[in-house]
């Protein structure tokens, strides 16, 4: 087979595949007859009756307002109190085993502790649960990163004479960059799955709510509908990552290329 | 003739020095735990945070002491362990067979891109009410969610280590006419298997969180049930004691999952660099 004849059928089979599973399904879904399993079609209209867009203020919007903020403070504080740890020895040595603890924790074991300690069942308790679980990726990695760091390049920074901070600034924190992004990554992808599982857990708003209730009444639509919503956040804050991620590091590459070459 | 050395040797020396800083390491790990108990005791005890909502670090583990001798705690950190061992068995029968074929062939991995970019950052949290809803508290829907969520990074690890083989080692054996098969066994699996270990890795945190997730939010039984009921009747020492428990269930088994990572990876070339 010619080599674009090649291209082409997969082509045709990527678009093919996904249809064809969509097809299947709404055949099974029809001829089952099931309120439990709505076929595709009946989603996608409660979906659109959902969240384009008489609900979209009402649960999404907080939803996502959580995300973020929970997400924004993990980031901040992974690499505030990552750096510092990568840098030296005796501080990892101290914080470690705290860190492997919690890190390897469950998090929805801590989600009644969250509620109790906070005396909180709204964004206050959200928010911290997704900022405090979301921490470990971002914070793990910003360690590795500076950790991996040349101390040749550390060394000649400070035989310049450029202060701590200068330092942490000027050559830590691009160096660092890469993989405290790759860590950033994996926390957000935990924030959409903390977010639901604190919101599923206690609350009065969100995506995770619309999921709690619809469970309760036996309600199948708005329950696919937002189990479909959540699919669909997943994969567009992924790829709005992905976005970002290049934007962020496309100086990286760029440096990376010429003092390679 | 060890000890004879000592003092005039440089190796020896330096023997020494890593032996105390050795000493030096397991001294200030001792020292932040008994710390940080230490400052758990004293925020509850003295009322920064008030007792009710924070049981003294003492409080906690006498509670914990007394869960553990009875049967109920242990049968319950059984059942979740259980969950946890089925729902990553599940997710490996299934994720690093499909792997294979994924990475081996472009044709299927185009075919399946976008389903499994779909599905993939769907978190498993969201399918616990419709599992709830069929399966029920059964030891199936349990099993279920852990394998769903470590479905996807096993997968993904196992396709990019069937890629990653070196194509020279693969035309070498294509030329000395070793077969499709036998290819696969001796050249694809065991230049994947460091990118499957970190997929068991990653695999087995997920599987247990998920295990743990069911339990909580569903009823099953099991350290989750538990914590759950706890905080019903709210019997918070026995809540803080489960969450404790869960902790500790959490970080043996990422120990041992660390562990099995590297024994799995000793005779490949990226544990060199990292022992070195």
């Amino acid at each position: 087979m010619s080599r674009r004849g090649d291209q082409a059928v997969k082509l045709a089979a990527e678009i093919a595949v996904p249809i064809a599973i969509v097809a299947a399904w709404q055949l099974w879904a029809v001829n089952r007859d099931d309120p439990k399993f709505p076929p595709p079609s009946t989603i996608l209209a409660k979906f659109q009756d959902m969240w384009l867009f008489s609900e979209f203020g009402t649960h999404v919007v907080p939803s996502l307002e959580r995300i973020a903020i929970g997400f924004g403070i993990a980031v901040l504080a992974g690499i505030v109190i990552g750096i510092p740890l990568g840098l030296s020895r005796p501080a990892r040595l101290w914080t470690m085993p705290h860190i492997e603890y919690w890190r390897a924790m469950p998090p929805p074991a801590l989600l009644p502790i969250s509620i109790i300690l906070l005396h909180s069942i709204g964004n206050l308790q959200k928010v911290s649960f997704i900022a405090f679980f979301c921490l470990f990726p971002v914070l793990l990695n910003t360690i590795d990163g500076v950790r991996g760091i040349d101390p040749t390049f550390l060394e000649t920074a400070r035989s310049y004479g450029l202060g701590r901070l200068e330092r942490i600034r000027r050559v830590v924190l691009p160096a660092a960059f890469p993989q405290i992004v790759a860590g950033m990554r994996n926390s957000l992808s935990l924030a959409v799955i903390m977010m639901v599982l604190s919101e599923y857990f206690s609350s009065t708003s969100g995506v995770g709510y619309v999921l709690l209730i619809s469970k309760n009444t036996f309600d199948f639509g708005p329950m696919w509908a937002a189990i479909l919503l959540i699919g669909v956040l997943g994969y567009l804050l992924n790829a709005l990552f992905s976005i970002v991620e290049r934007e962020l590091l496309a100086w990286h590459r760029g440096w990376r290329a010429v003092s390679g070459g | 003739m060890r000890n004879a050395c000592c003092g005039s040797n440089l190796r020896c020396c330096i023997h020494r020095r890593v032996r105390l800083r050795r000493i030096t390491d397991v001294l200030i790990f001792v020292l932040s735990i008994v710390a940080a108990l230490a400052f758990w005791e004293a925020i509850s005890r003295t009322g920064v945070i008030s007792e009710k909502d924070l049981p003294a670090m003492s409080t906690t583990f006498s509670e914990l002491w007394d869960l553990m001798q009875t049967g109920t705690f242990w049968h319950a950190l059984l059942q979740t362990a259980r969950g946890w061992a089925l729902g990553l068995g599940v997710a490996a029968a299934l994720a690093i067979p499909i792997g294979i074929v994924l990475g081996s062939s472009d044709f299927a991995a185009r075919a399946f891109r976008v389903p499994i970019e779909f599905l993939r950052p769907i978190p498993s949290a969201a399918l616990i009410p419709v599992l709830f809803l069929t399966l029920g508290t059964t030891l199936q829907s349990e099993i279920f969610l852990a394998a769903f969520g470590a479905f996807w990074p096993l997968l993904i690890q196992t396709i990019y280590g069937v890629r990653d083989v070196d194509p020279v080692a693969l035309d070498t054996a294509r030329s000395f006419g070793v077969s499709t098969f036998e290819g696969l066994y001796r050249i694809k699996l065991p230049s994947a298997v460091p990118y499957i270990a970190t997929g068991m890795r990653i695999s087995s945190g997920v599987a247990l969180i998920l295990a743990f997730t069911a339990e909580l939010f569903m009823g099953n039984p099991g350290l989750g049930q538990k914590v759950n009921v706890a905080q019903a009747f709210g019997l918070e020492n026995q809540l803080y004691a489960y969450a404790l428990a869960t902790g500790f269930l959490g970080l043996a088994i990422h120990v041992v999952s660390t562990a099995a990572e590297r024994r799995a990876l000793r005779w490949h070339p990226s544990q060199r660099a990292v022992t070195a």
